[in-house]
């Protein structure tokens, strides 16, 4: 069974490929079933994989051999798939919560006039995705970094005409291209001391020839680093994020929520040997992580779009994730992955559905009362937020994200303050969850409903609702039934003697501040909402709402720094010298084309005088040399 | 025996042809004459091969005069077709009425 695993990547890239070569002459029909149908058997083999693997996992995990895909001198880079708990766990999210997205979109694009190439660019995704998560060495798993950044470039801009929509996407392009540079700088870097680009022997050979701190680790590892807050949208580099909602909303919901944008957590869980070699550059990670939650967080709180606060969202709960790495905690990192993935794919899906349903509008504060026009969309989105709000026992993202919080505060490698960090996050989480829920749901009516969303949308959102509610049950805490599935699954050990009244102390405290942070928002959106009115009508209130309405301002930091004295660098050298020769270069073919074509008068005699001249010449040079 | 004219004579005879008709063709405008000029430096270059062939005794020179004979008279058929086309167009045989191109 674990042979088919080839096919996993396979299927979605013929899909593509059946989809880019006749999509524009397939009927509406064809294209969803080869569309959806191929991510769909692709989850499905990967269902029995997952099976097979779980029931006798294969020592040292299962890699299958395909071609050699170049050779260089002693370097030889061959297509060879990995499977491990990992990848696994990879694969699964991304097949499954990708075909969810995929039977959702059979409805959401239906009247879209660019039906096929939509499935097209959603297929090519889902199987660089896949080969990026398959990966055995590192050329590969660039292969698909570059191959996600592509379709997340393609997906952003698919309405292309719209300009804002090309911007948004290329801003995608440029700011994860910084980080993909220094990637690939990183690489070169393991290659050059290490002598391997595959995966397991990188490991291998750093831990017996890295010193822990020494230049070439830190190095490597920050290098790596700045490729992985790139795709994952972590501090300085999250700005093209909120922008990427430009896309279509299942393309928000696959890509920009659910799987891409875990791609930096992915690769510094597969590379975290390398980083436990590097303190000081882990340590980083985790205040990375830390900032970024809150900041993003803080942001969430006062947009009025429903996609860019969702968004935001995105960007803090990857900063758990990030935080979580930090501590070395990746299996909890991992975990956080899988249940954001099924919550905030949710969420995004719930609210496409009300953006439909609302004739595209996404302005939260022209929605509301929605919770009796919509009932079912509501329960789900109310799922949803509550998973992301850690709502305890419950919901599926009290469960990790009070694992990363409390290996945060007892790890030796974190701290009271990163601690403090997550648990402030925890209270912001709460807020910005609910009052979205508030603003959408309750209140008075503001808007029209034109169409309720079909049976393939609500299905998904129904399968991930409960996911969202109940994914958390594979791992519970020491406090609460002890089950350690996914870790042990992970092949970590859950920290064994730890004093369980600390972590119970700091378990009912993370659920109280969470608790609390939706109480806050029952106070500031549904009963009293003047006091939120008055205050940011206030001075200091009204810069406060400013700043965190522009995302702390970054967008405008990078506008002034970079953007504009780049481009005033290239409009500067516009007239350089080259500038110069190469017009010189033209001007000559130019004005030589002009006086040549000046001599075809039509004048036949002067033809003929011309052929005279030239034989009298070509006879006179034969003879005189 | 035959007496027999020196290859010089012939070749004399041949340059001075070709000059002939060169000369036709650049200073007579009526295309019909430029047409009889082309004729006559056709047929100067085919004497230059006949005489070249004596000169040498092989038969080719007399065989590339059939074909340039052969070549001249489909060239005439085209040429006259050309000017009677010329002539509806323009209504004279002026060939320098034909300078409407202009680069």
């Amino acid at each position: 069974m674990l042979q088919l695993l080839w096919t996993v990547p396979a299927l979605p890239l013929l899909g593509f490929v059946l989809l880019a070569a006749f999509g524009g002459r397939l009927p509406r029909a064809g294209v969803s079933v080869i569309g959806a149908g191929s991510v769909g058997l692709s989850a499905a083999v990967t269902g029995l994989i997952a099976w097979t693997f779980v029931k006798a996992p294969p020592a040292g995990g299962f890699s299958q051999y395909l071609w050699t895909w170049f050779q260089v001198g002693d370097l030889k880079v061959d297509m060879t798939l990995r499977l491990d708990p990992i990848s696994l766990v990879m694969i699964l999210v991304a097949t499954g919560v990708g075909f969810l997205i995929h039977l959702y979109s059979t409805e959401y694009m239906r009247d879209d006039p660019d039906y096929a190439r939509f499935f097209a660019y959603m297929n090519l995704f889902v199987a660089a995705m896949l080969v990026l998560v398959l990966a055995d060495n590192l050329p590969m798993l660039y292969l698909g970094w570059e191959g996600v950044g592509l379709c997340s470039y393609l997906l952003i801009g698919f309405w292309y005409d719209n300009p804002d929509n090309a911007r948004a996407a290329v801003k995608a392009f440029l700011v994860t291209r910084i980080g993909d540079v220094a990637m690939l700088i990183g690489l070169f870097v393991l290659f050059f001391s290490l002598e391997t680009l595959d995966l397991g022997s990188i490991m291998g050979r750093a831990q017996a020839q890295w010193t822990p701190n020494s230049a070439v680790a830190v190095a490597a590892t920050a290098l790596l680093l700045c490729g992985a807050l790139g795709k994952s949208g972590q501090l300085p580099l999250q700005v093209w994020l909120p922008d990427a909602m430009a896309g279509p909303t299942p393309v928000s919901a696959l890509i920009h929520a659910a799987t891409m944008v875990a791609a930096g957590v992915y690769l510094l869980a597969r590379t975290h040997v390398l980083f436990d070699l590097a303190p000081a550059v882990q340590h980083v990670v985790a205040l990375i992580g830390a900032a970024t939650l809150l900041l993003a967080g803080t942001s969430a709180l006062a947009q009025r779009d429903i996609k860019r606060a969702l968004a935001y969202s995105t960007i803090s709960q990857l900063g758990y994730m990030f935080l979580a790495l930090g501590v070395g905690a990746w299996s909890a990192a991992l975990f956080h992955f899988m249940t954001h993935a099924f919550f905030k794919a949710l969420l995004f899906m719930a609210a496409g559905a009300i953006i439909l349903a609302l004739h595209h509008e996404q302005d939260m504060f022209k929605m509301g009362g929605l919770r009796k026009r919509l009932p079912l969309v509501f329960l789900t989105f109310l799922a949803g937020a509550m998973s992301l709000a850690a709502l305890p026992l419950v919901t599926a993202g009290f469960y990790s994200k009070d694992m990363i919080l409390w290996e945060a505060l007892s790890s030796p490698k974190g701290g009271v303050l990163l601690w403090g960090a997550g648990v402030l996050g925890a209270f912001i989480t709460g807020l910005y969850s609910f009052r979205i829920v508030f603003l959408v749901f309750f209140g008075e009516e503001r808007s029209h409903v034109t169409a309720r969303p079909g049976m393939a949308m609500m299905l998904p959102l129904a399968v991930l609702a409960v996911l969202a509610l109940a994914g958390g049950f594979v791992e519970l805490p020491g406090t609460l039934g002890h089950v350690t599935l996914f870790s042990a699954f992970m092949g970590t050990h859950a920290m064994e003697g730890a004093p369980a009244l600390a972590e119970g102390v700091q378990q009912v405290l993370a659920a109280l501040l969470a608790l609390g942070g939706v109480a806050v928002a029952v106070v500031l959106f549904v009963r009293r909402p003047e006091i939120v009115r008055n205050w940011v009508s206030t001075p200091a209130g009204s810069v406060l709402h400013e700043l965190c309405a522009s995302g702390w301002g970054f967008d405008r930091f990078y506008d002034a720094v970079i953007v504009r004295p780049f481009v005033w660098l290239a409009s500067f050298h516009r007239e350089d010298f080259m500038a110069v020769v190469w017009r010189a270069v033209g001007g000559l073919a130019d004005g030589g084309a002009a006086g040549l074509s000046r001599m075809q008068t039509g004048r036949l005699r002067l033809y003929m005088a011309g052929i005279v001249l030239g034989a009298i010449i070509t006879v006179a040079l034969v003879v005189l040399l | 025996m035959m007496a027999t004219v020196p290859t010089e004579y012939g070749m004399l005879l041949a340059a001075l042809l070709f000059g002939i008709g060169l000369v036709g063709l650049l200073v007579r405008r009526n295309v019909i004459f430029m047409l009889m000029c082309t004729e006559i430096m056709l047929n100067a270059a085919g004497l230059a091969f006949v005489v070249a062939g004596s000169r040498w005794h092989q038969p080719d020179g007399q065989i590339m005069f059939i074909i340039i004979v052969t070549m001249a008279g489909a060239e005439v058929a085209v040429g006259l077709a050309l000017i009677l086309r010329f002539y509806h167009l323009f209504k004279t045989l002026d060939a320098d009425a034909a300078d409407t191109m202009k680069g």
